[in-house]
């Protein structure tokens, strides 16, 4: 089998606004993510257990279910009920495969970014909690002034693995004919037969967005960190 | 060095010509097993169907050793041409495209294509604009919408299943699809609010077994088996099997 390089070149601007939905669904699910992990990664470390109990709950079935059957469920299986079918409120959203996907994606990194928050809350050293404490502050200020900040600090390098993780995973969007970086791959290989030209091309743009999202987070993180850079 | 790999190049030659002498042709045939009622895998994960079918007749009067395999739709001619297996009987159409990349047997059966929407609707192939409109991904299905549907909102399913159950949802407001797969869904209980609308947009879709660029040898070979069932009468069996009139 031969290869040929012209057909990258011709279908690159496809790939491209596949590439720019990619792009869209992992940002926009990442901060939905984010969002909806704080009050799970904060309520699932908590030491009441009936506080405890319900973000356990949401954690363990996100995690220990494919992604991949997460957005069916979204996508296929709330559309089998009628009355979702004939909601005024849910059915507009529902209905579209670009807002399904948003839902399973962020719902599913919540769960992850919630279980790191939580490893990160619990790895603030214990000192600076009591000296938190002598100093008078209330628990909503030392979650607030001590142990976010210092978690987030914690917690990013593991935040960062999983917003490249939901960029692979993105690529599932494509099942629910969305048509973002890997679908769109798939919609030209059906028409010019030639998989290795364009998965290749396909494997390239992510391999540029991880990089790029690589650097932000290294940026970010030396931005958080700066008054540790002398010290180290 | 080479006198070794000269002997064992010499092995497999003579392991070859024995194969060949004794034993039937072995040959892989890949499918879908997506696509009812041509060919899907059973619930006890039988791959069944017109298509298997057919293939098992071809293989039976060809006097090949058959095995048949899966694969996904989209990925079919390039898992052909890089020899996951050897002839593809998937209900494929011929189209000048796949001609490039494949080489295609006799037809075995001719198909069309129409649209299918809800009974309650009032949708005509020949108001597209704005409608949303569903096909399977690398189907002439979805080519006939990209070509034709101009103003129109495509969208493309891995499978024809999938394409079904949005139907069903109600997120596209037609299907274009081959006739007789549409033909098997709206019998099924999933089909019974839908029906066929307007007259086949496209009425001459040869379908064809598809083979590697230069296999003629197993071309050959399928197309006189095809000449063997149509006149002993499996093939008349089979197509009654499913449908209640002729569709070669």
């Amino acid at each position: 089998m031969s290869f040929d390089s012209g057909v990258i070149v011709d279908t690159f601007p496809k790939l491209l606004t596949g590439a720019v939905l990619t792009v869209q669904l992992v940002a926009l699910s990442g901060l939905g993510g984010l969002a909806l992990a704080f009050p799970i990664g904060i309520a699932r470390s908590s030491r009441r257990p009936w506080v405890r109990a319900l973000p356990w709950c949401y954690i363990f079935f996100f995690r220990g279910t494919p992604l991949l059957v997460q957005l069916f469920l979204v996508y296929y299986g709330l559309s089998q009920f009628s009355s979702i079918r004939h909601s005024e409120l849910l059915w507009p959203y529902l209905r579209d495969p670009y807002w399904c996907a948003l839902i399973a994606m962020s719902m599913n990194t919540a769960a992850y970014i919630a279980e790191i928050l939580r490893g990160a809350l619990q790895a603030v050293p214990r000192g600076e909690i009591e000296a938190a404490i002598a100093v008078g502050m209330s628990k909503t200020q030392i979650l607030r002034r001590i142990l976010v900040p210092r978690a987030v600090r914690i917690g990013l390098p593991a935040y960062s693995n999983e917003v490249i993780l939901m960029l692979k995973g993105s690529a599932l969007a494509s099942t629910i004919t969305l048509l973002e970086l890997t679908g769109m791959a798939r919609t030209i290989i059906a028409e010019t037969y030639m998989p290795v030209e364009i998965f290749l091309a396909a494997g390239a743009c992510y391999l540029a967005i991880s990089f790029l999202m690589v650097r932000t987070f290294k940026l970010v993180e030396n931005i958080l960190n700066r008054h540790l850079r002398h010290a180290r | 060095m080479r006198f070794k790999s000269l002997l064992i190049a010499a092995a497999f030659a003579t392991a070859g010509l024995c194969g060949q002498a004794f034993a039937a042709q072995k040959v892989r045939i890949g499918t879908e097993g997506a696509y009812p009622p041509f060919n899907q895998v059973d619930s006890k994960g039988n791959i069944t169907g017109f298509d298997v079918d057919i293939a098992k007749a071809l293989c039976a009067a060809a006097k090949l050793d058959c095995t048949i395999v899966t694969q996904d739709w989209d990925g079919i001619i390039p898992a052909l041409n890089a020899r996951k297996f050897d002839a593809i009987a998937a209900s494929m159409s011929i189209t000048e495209a796949r001609k490039k990349a494949v080489d295609f047997t006799d037809p075995y059966y001719t198909n069309k294509l129409q649209f299918v929407a809800p009974k309650t609707s009032t949708f005509s192939p020949d108001q597209l604009k704005g409608k949303v409109l569903g096909a399977q991904r690398a189907t002439i299905a979805g080519t006939w919408l990209e070509q034709h549907a101009k103003g129109a909102q495509i969208k493309l399913y891995d499978t024809q299943e999938n394409a079904y159950l949005d139907l069903a949802a109600g997120r596209l407001d037609a299907i274009l699809a081959d006739k007789f797969v549409n033909y098997a869904w709206l019998k099924s209980d999933a089909g019974k609010d839908f029906e066929f609308k307007g007259k086949p947009v496209f009425n001459n879709d040869k379908i064809a077994i598809a083979v590697r660029k230069g296999d003629t040898s197993l071309r050959e070979k399928l197309n006189a088996a095809l000449k063997v069932i149509l006149a002993d009468g499996t093939y008349k069996k089979i197509n009654e099997k499913y449908f209640p009139f002729s569709i070669y």
